[in-house]
């Protein structure tokens, strides 16, 4: 559905943030892109959601095609309205307005009035916890009920995908795996695919069926996620477990710089 | 004690125009974090507007309006096609220097039409006379009162009730998550500069039918600017308040300072020490919104 082909994109047409990536997700799938901080994974979103060009970026290398559509000419906006809509990292709520009118926002551009208010009630049926504050100005909800906002924010407007940006941020570890769990709730039931961007490799490696990771802004290492989970490198590196699984011992580390000094 | 609140009575149904007018600060303000310097210069065509088709062409007044806020819908249609979507994503200051520009082309445009003279349509509006005991209530005010209170409780609904005013609130909030979900920026710029354009040209109509279009008028403008600050630069409801309040203090003073000083003139002032004075103690106006802080 998702065809990312080699991109490269600069921002002023100077800092180059992607050299090179491509990857694909295919219909109603979980897909997600790992890496560290300054890899270019939020840059892969705007760069597919066309926001990048709303902050002077560009892809000036390289296609996206969406369902056979070359769409990386167009601006946020028409993208959006063929069925990609991405939730941005930070959990942006319109701060004033109403949990209710946050979601209508989202659904801006439907015309079907009666499968709106459906969508109204599968959305509080996802999230319960945003249902009674539907009246409530969004700017006063918790971090994780605006997490679940900004979600079902983007569920209203019945993308076909959808583009999180890291979910998990600055949440308690149970929130998130109440968010993930919802999100793969949501997957399941609504068939959407999902391009999920995280820091928490091991959150979003549960719940995808593919992933990439990130680093510098080219993808390293890519594959199903369960082959990913099992990775010895992605174990050490970015989920923080050695081999045997118990933590890393101190002893190692020196064995290994006295086997330097050797070496000078 | 007539006197007073004969000034204060004439002050609010002022201060309602005001009030009209700053909306459509606010509006741009509020969408697109624009100072709009021509919000004036609309207030002036405005007034050469209701002259023209009320006395050249000698329209009635309801049509007269009604043309009026055709030319302005036509006016914001154009001024956001040719001058501000071209600039959409550059700094803010840039758009502002815009503004500046437009209110000069403005005024230049309407020395070309109308010949920057004195056009008085005193009297052509209706007269209604109301009398309360011993206070009576000029006309003109009154119309301006009622005509700007319907106009502010249409654009009060508007945002409330209709989907393109929830589309304008969010916008107003925050850019990129309204352009991520598919609304169209420039419809909804298209639409604020729409209804700022209205609001001026009907706000000139009815200060013009009190004291005649000139280019005078434009100075208005500055006059709304210090509602606007006073009230709180993104409050509807504080440009209100804000707008009646310094429509009251400027003809308290009017009554009351003015004869004390020589040359008078000192109503003009009044509101703006009133201004600093509030911004003194209250930078974000009476009513401005502060950024939501979650503790």
């Amino acid at each position: 559905m998702l065809d990312v082909n080699n991109i490269e994109v600069a921002y002023m047409k100077v800092i180059q943030v992607l050299r090179g990536v491509s990857l694909k997700v295919d219909d109603g799938r979980i897909v997600a892109l790992l890496g560290a901080n300054g890899g270019g994974k939020t840059t892969t979103l705007k760069a597919i959601s066309g926001l990048l060009k709303t902050e002077v970026g560009e892809v000036t290398n390289g296609s996206i095609q969406f369902n056979g559509k070359q769409i990386d000419r167009y601006g946020p906006e028409a993208i959006a309205a063929m069925g990609i809509t991405q939730v941005m990292e930070g959990r942006r709520v319109l701060e004033h307005l109403s949990v209710e009118e946050n979601l209508l926002v989202g659904a801006y551009c439907r015309k079907d009035k009666t499968a709106i208010k459906k969508d109204l009630e599968m959305v509080f049926d996802y999230f319960p916890y945003i249902q009674r504050l539907r009246r409530q100005v969004s700017g006063y909800l918790s971090g994780g009920e605006q997490q679940m906002l900004v979600i079902g924010r983007a569920l209203m407007a019945r993308p076909k995908l959808i583009l999180l940006d890291e979910p998990s941020l600055g949440l308690a570890p149970l929130v998130v795996k109440e968010i993930y769990k919802i999100i793969h709730e949501i997957n399941a039931g609504v068939k959407m695919a999902i391009l999920v961007v995280e820091q928490n490799v091991k959150a979003a490696l549960g719940i995808a069926d593919y992933g990439y990771i990130m680093e510098n802004g080219r993808i390293v290492l890519s594959g199903p996620a369960e082959i990913l989970r099992d990775n010895e490198d992605i174990k050490e590196f970015y989920m923080g477990i050695s081999t045997v699984g118990a933590k890393k011992s101190y002893r190692d580390v020196k064995h290994y710089k006295r086997k330097k000094r050797w070496l000078a | 004690m007539t006197f007073f609140i004969q000034l204060v009575v004439t002050g609010f149904a002022q201060g309602m125009v005001y009030a009209l007018i700053a909306i459509g600060f606010v509006i741009i303000l509020k969408c697109s974090e624009v100072f709009n310097i021509a919000q004036g210069h609309f207030v002036m065509i405005g007034g050469y507007l209701g002259y023209t088709f009320l006395v050249p062409l000698g329209l009635p007044v309801w049509a007269s309006l009604l043309a009026a806020v055709v030319v302005a819908v036509f006016m914001g249609l154009v001024i956001e096609r040719f001058t501000l979507r071209p600039l959409i994503g550059q700094p803010v200051l840039a758009v502002i220097m815009m503004t500046i520009a437009l209110a000069t082309v403005l005024s230049g445009l309407a020395t070309l039409i109308w010949g920057a003279e004195y056009k008085a349509y005193h009297g052509l509006l209706p007269t209604i006379i109301l009398k309360v005991g011993s206070i009576s209530i000029p006309s003109e005010s009154l119309i301006g009162l009622i005509v700007s209170v319907i106009c502010v409780t249409l654009l009060m609904l508007l945002f409330r009730y209709t989907k393109i005013g929830l589309a304008m609130r969010a916008t107003a909030e925050d850019l990129q998550v309204v352009q991520s979900l598919g609304i169209k920026a420039t419809t909804v710029y298209a639409v604020s500069w729409i209804i700022a354009c209205i609001v001026g040209v009907i706000g000139g109509i009815l200060l013009g039918g009190i004291s005649g279009a000139n280019m005078v008028l434009a100075d208005i403008g500055l006059k709304a600017f210090a509602v606007v600050l006073l009230g709180g630069v993104n409050s509807i409801g504080g440009a209100i308040f804000a707008g009646i309040i310094l429509g009251m203090l400027e003809n308290v003073a009017a009554g009351y300072l003015d004869p004390l000083l020589p040359g008078g003139g000192l109503a003009q002032v009044f509101p703006f020490i009133v201004m600093i004075i509030v911004l003194i103690f209250k930078p974000h106006g009476l009513f401005g919104l502060a950024t939501i802080e979650r503790i």
